[in-house]
């Protein structure tokens, strides 16, 4: 069937528990390809497939189709374009849409005539095979009036403007604390650095992909590449005037998302008004051209960081403004400024957004969105501030720890990054630094290191799920959420154990499917604490039930004790203050002919946990600042480079990384994770970059041969560590999650690497041999 | 490729514009016994393609950048071996990359030539690639390998987008206004031009010649769609590459964005024949900053007879470049490639 679950019960049949590192528990489906991604769905009765035609051109209108010759072709079903898609009880055409379906984007190709951005789907092609509808798109000739499109905010005809909002309207375009621009002024020492970010995509190694089975005219299942069933829902069911219920969202595995699979973007929408149009269900996957103009990017962007310090080198004021190109419609921009306000103790801070508009499609949540670049800034520029007064890179950091949230004077929930420091420093071997940059030289290279902070916030979420325990000691645990291929299948497999008292192998958790109990995106590092903490609250229920069973059932020893005085100790029903008294579950279940016993858990993550407040809609923002306590996660990276000075050449060839995030679900998995997202900021800091033509703003390397991720041979072997750190306040699980924070100042560690070896300060990502060429030297 | 800013040119876009994206078309398949059969094919079809390990030719088919009616496979015609003949080693065309790579005679007579290859691509994509097939795969050039771009090279006199666009890593060396890709992007022939290497080409009336591989190529001029001097059905049999005391004693050096599978921002193939600390002979090619596998006699005329020293080796280098065109974002590669060939010859110096 292809609906069936995946089948990984029996694995990992030895006792396991939260914090040890467990084997993936899909690892075996994975490896053995009966895993199913979204695109595998193919014995659906009737399943053909749909082509994307796109936009060659940047901006244009469209004057024709001619569609004659492709409609002869055998096989083909369907040729949709604007004049023809079937039309939608909503689009996000209109601000109102647009929040209404959660809409990463303020447009949808296929609604009118007119072309905004190169890649944009004008037509979808179906036909009964994926070779006859690639073919048949092939021949359909699309008719356009071009213009001379924008590129982007360093277009000379650009118009920038300041936006009230970015990021959705989730950040404000402008925010003062203190009074920066005087203490800027009458700051001891002064520095100002630009700092240029180039256009990166997630390419997530499964493209974007649908398969859209109309079971009914008014029952849809999406097997879906979504980072989120319940959103993908949401935004489907607004589109198409439908009850959330009747679409039902499935996502068992997903191929990576780094974000661009947060969101429900056009290609989503179009399978599904195919499937509507052919009367059968239809199949979509991206291209990995297509995926570079369809699922959003990190945008372009230049930053500029004012920073006033004493002579001690503590921070006075800190003056943050971004520019960026967003797209015709939204105003979006990563919010770098977030963590510049954040990351030290400095009592005056500024941030300011500039945008200008340009053909390009919008700009998404990129994994760390704004912390990623905005680390970038501040810890490089820490580093200039640290050789400039001839003080350690490390120390000046410490001089400038923030003892509580210096944005609105909270104390943190728990913050460890002195631990962090200490104990990479050690692990790196910090202290035998040379403080001279350009000094050290293995042969001909030159050898430098460099550090950084990392820091991302506990955003306010929650989520739900439901246990099942049988009375024959295994389990069914159930939430909407999904596994990114990070390991949650396997981490919450342990959580659930645990909760329980059972092996992991007795232990059945699914997910990735909007009929089963509602969870938030994974994403912003905040579906292993929301999803972990709704199965322990669930298996709480789960005991309370039996406990109330237990002390209403005369066999019971515990019969007639107070609810409150009996607790629950390795599935052991027991009296607080008489351990002797009591009995097993499964002997009270089956005196009492339950087969099994149900349990419902909310979980809430973040603000709303310590303050009991539910969290608001995620347009009103996260509201991360209502309860009595800061909460983030923090980290410290170091790394080693060898810079070939004649040729350019930069290789990262030690890494130490220590986090601290709360409780670590799995020793392994967790590793794996710090591992990636440093690997994820290794090619954004040396190779990662789209480049966009600037005369027909198209991009001219979208490949995975011509944009440049790392290899192998690109990675040294890591160090990774965490510190141990309990924080009562964050959710019932103490769990911050380490997706995001694993990239973040990564980047900026690597910059101050090879300005140590080279004296040479590279301020524009990535750091290629072109701009170590052309760098200037600066010994301190 | 990075930031890129839009420069006072005049950029002609069509006001009337059809997204014609060519069709991949159905083709047939052939495999060829013997090289008479497989030229008598391509003789008669102008638009069938010889295909050998495929890693090339299915990707420009499959981005719509060829069409071909029919492929005619090749791999089991008799150009095979490496050998060891007066005319110095002689390498089948059909040989894998792999293989010639790691063979005994190449590494020890032209370690330049094994490094070349070792250094390209991937261990997967060097099993199936031939060395024959290596010598024609077509430029990197973003605006070549994009349909919807004017590209002269593919759509010849629809201009050249590159000049005023990401030309990163694009040529600064025998380019021309109609063209300034780095139309072989690769490395063997880089380090096969260096060492005085000659192909053997055959036709369809089972006439051989012989093509030294610094003639084999075609800079762009106005005509940048033609890029070598094979005629249509002519097939590559062999490389010969001949013996010499400089070609024993070289290196390739490739420089580029990360570790593997990418190619070069620039690259040097050099060879040195150094006695009592005098250079007698030198052979120097350079990759990625040429339109074709750029041989510099300059470079070489420098260093025969001067002493093996970094000075001589610096001016070669400037010798090497004096004649490079750079763009806006490839200006660098005018250090870059020089600093590599010092690099390469301060290497086979010792």
């Amino acid at each position: 069937m292809d609906t069936a679950e995946p089948s990984f019960f029996e694995t990992n049949p030895k006792a396991g528990s939260v914090g040890q590192p467990l084997s993936r528990v899909d690892g075996r489906d994975k490896v053995t390809g009966k895993a199913r991604y979204s695109a595998e769905y193919n014995s659906l009765p009737g399943l053909v497939h749909a082509v994307l035609k796109t936009s060659d051109v940047a901006k244009g209108r469209i004057t024709g189709f001619d569609t004659s010759a492709a409609l002869k072709q055998p096989g083909v079903l369907a040729i949709l374009t604007h004049q023809n898609l079937p039309k939608l009880a909503k689009t996000p055409n209109d601000p109102e849409g647009k929040k209404a379906i959660g809409a990463p984007m303020g447009f949808l190709p296929l609604t009118s005539d007119q072309i905004h951005y190169a890649g944009q789907p004008v037509a979808v092609v179906v036909a009964d095979t994926l070779e006859r509808a690639q073919y048949a798109a092939a021949l359909v000739r699309v008719q356009v009036t071009a213009e001379k499109p924008l590129a982007s905010y360093e277009d000379p005809q650009a118009k920038l403007f300041d936006p009230e909002k970015v990021q959705d309207g989730k950040t404000p375009g402008h925010t003062v604390r203190g009074n920066p621009q005087a203490a800027f002024a009458a700051a001891p020492v002064q520095l100002t650095h630009k700092y240029d970010h180039a256009i990166n995509h997630h390419n997530p190694m499964e493209p974007g992909s649908t398969t859209a089975h109309w079971e009914a005219a008014d029952r849809l299942t999406v097997y879906e590449s979504t980072q989120g069933v319940t959103r993908t829902q949401k935004a489907l069911s607004t589109m198409l005037g439908l009850a959330a219920e009747q679409v039902r969202v499935v996502t068992k595995y997903i191929g990576g998302g780094f974000g661009c699979k947060g969101s429900t973007w056009p290609h989503t929408i179009l399978t599904v008004q195919a499937a509507k149009a052919v009367g059968r269900p239809v199949k979509l996957a991206l291209t990995r051209q297509q995926q570079f103009t369809s699922m959003g990017h990190r945008e372009d962007q230049t930053q500029t960081l004012k920073v006033g310090a004493s002579k001690d080198g503590k921070l006075l004021a800190l003056i943050h403004e971004k520019t960026s190109t967003t797209s015709l419609w939204d105003n979006y921009a990563e919010p770098n400024s977030r963590i510049i306000n954040l990351l030290y103790a400095c009592p005056a801070f500024e941030s300011s957004y500039q945008l200008a508009r340009a053909n390009v499609m919008t700009s998404t949540f990129t994994r760390a969105p704004g912390e990623a670049p905005g680390s970038f800034a501040i810890e490089c520029s820490m580093d200039d501030l640290a050789y400039q007064l001839g003080i350690d890179p490390l120390e000046i950091r410490l001089r400038n720890h923030a003892d509580k949230d210096p944005t609105n004077g909270k104390p943190w929930s728990s913050k460890s990054l002195k631990q962090c420091y200490a104990r990479g420093a050690e692990l790196f071997g910090w202290s035998k630094r040379n403080p001279k940059n350009g000094q050290t030289r293995d042969g001909r290279l030159l050898v430098g290191w460099g550090m950084a902070t990392a820091s991302y916030p506990v955003h306010n979420n929650q989520g739900t799920a439901r246990v099942r325990l049988y009375a024959d000691g295994h389990a069914l645990v159930q939430t909407g959420a999904t596994d990114l291929g990070t390991g949650t299948y396997t981490v919450m497999t342990q959580v659930a154990a645990d909760s329980l008292w059972l092996t992991p192998d007795k232990v059945r958790f699914e997910l990735g499917d909007t009929k089963l109990p509602t969870a938030p995106n994974s994403g912003g590092s905040v579906a292993a604490g929301t999803v972990s903490s709704s199965i322990y609250m669930a298996a709480q229920e789960v005991w309370q039930k039996l406990i109330k069973l237990a002390v209403k059932d005369p066999k019971s020893p515990l019969y007639r004790a107070q609810v409150a005085e009996v607790m629950v100790d390795n599935g052991r029903l027991m009296l607080k203050a008489n351990k002797s008294k009591g009995e097993d579950f499964a002997a009270l279940m089956k005196r009492n002919e339950m087969a099994d016993v149900e349990g419902n858990g909310n979980g809430k993550y973040g603000a709303g946990y310590e303050s009991g407040l539910a969290p608001g809609p995620a347009s009103s923002g996260h509201q991360d600042d209502q309860a009595g306590h800061s909460m983030h996660s923090f980290g410290a990276h170091f790394c080693e480079v060898k810079v070939d000075p004649e040729l350019g050449t930069v290789r990262v060839t030690r890494w130490v990384s220590v986090h601290a995030a709360g409780r670590i679900l799995n020793a392994k998995t967790a590793r794996s994770q710090i591992i990636g997202g440093s690997i994820f900021g290794i090619g954004a800091a040396l190779m990662e970059a789209t480049s966009r033509d600037p005369n027909y703003a198209r991009y001219t390397n979208a490949s995975l041969a011509d944009y440049h991720i790392p290899v192998n041979a690109d990675i040294p072997a890591m160090t990774v560590e965490f510190i141990d750190e309990h924080d009562p306040y964050i959710n019932a699980m103490g769990v911050k999650g380490i997706g995001e924070i694993s990239m973040v100042g990564v980047s900026a560690a690597v910059a101050n690497a090879v300005f140590h070896a080279t004296g040479k300060r590279v301020r524009s990502l990535p750091i290629t041999p072109d701009k170590i060429l052309a760098a200037k030297e600066v010994q301190v | 490729m990075r930031k890129t800013r839009r420069r006072n040119i005049k950029i002609t876009i069509s006001l009337a514009h059809y997204f014609t994206t060519d069709k991949m078309n159905n083709f047939s398949y052939t495999q060829a016994a013997t090289a008479k059969e497989a030229t008598g094919i391509r003789k008669d079809k102008a638009d069938a393609a010889y295909i050998a390990g495929g890693t090339t030719l299915l990707d420009l088919m499959k981005a719509h950048l060829e069409e071909h009616s029919q492929l005619v496979d090749i791999n089991a015609l008799p150009f095979r071996g490496i050998e060891q003949t007066k005319d110095g080693l002689r390498i089948g065309a059909m040989e894998r990359m792999s293989d010639v790579g790691e063979n005994a005679l190449v590494l020890q007579q032209y370690p330049a030539v094994s490094e070349s290859l070792l250094l390209a691509a991937s261990p997967q994509l060097r099993n199936m690639a031939s060395i024959g097939g290596n010598m024609l795969q077509r430029t990197r050039c973003g605006y070549f390998r994009d349909a919807a771009f004017p590209c002269n090279k593919r759509v010849p006199g629809s201009g050249c987008p590159a000049i005023a666009g990401d030309n990163h890593n694009l040529a600064i060396l025998g380019t021309s206004d109609a063209c300034i890709a780095t139309a072989y992007p690769g490395d063997l022939s880089v380090a096969l031009a260096a060492f005085d290497a000659v192909l053997t080409l055959e036709n369809a009336k089972g006439k051989q010649r012989r093509v030294p591989v610094t003639e084999f190529y075609l800079l762009p001029g106005k005509t940048p769609q033609k890029e070598t001097v094979l005629e249509p059905g002519e097939l590559i049999v062999a490389v010969t590459i001949p013996a010499a005391p400089h070609a024993q004693r070289s290196t390739y050096l490739k420089v580029r964005e990360r570790s593997s599978y990418a190619y070069a921002l620039a690259s040097a193939a050099v060879g040195l024949d150094v006695q009592a600390g005098t250079i007698r002979s030198a052979r120097v090619a350079l990759g990625g900053v040429g339109a074709q596998p750029w041989r510099s006699s300059e470079a070489e005329k420098v260093l025969t007879g001067a002493p093996a020293t970094e000075a001589t080796f610096r001016a070669a280098a400037a010798a090497a470049l004096r004649g490079a065109q750079p763009y806006k974002e490839n200006a660098f590669k005018v250090e870059l490639a020089q600093n590599t060939l010092v690099q390469a010859l301060l290497k086979v110096a010792g």
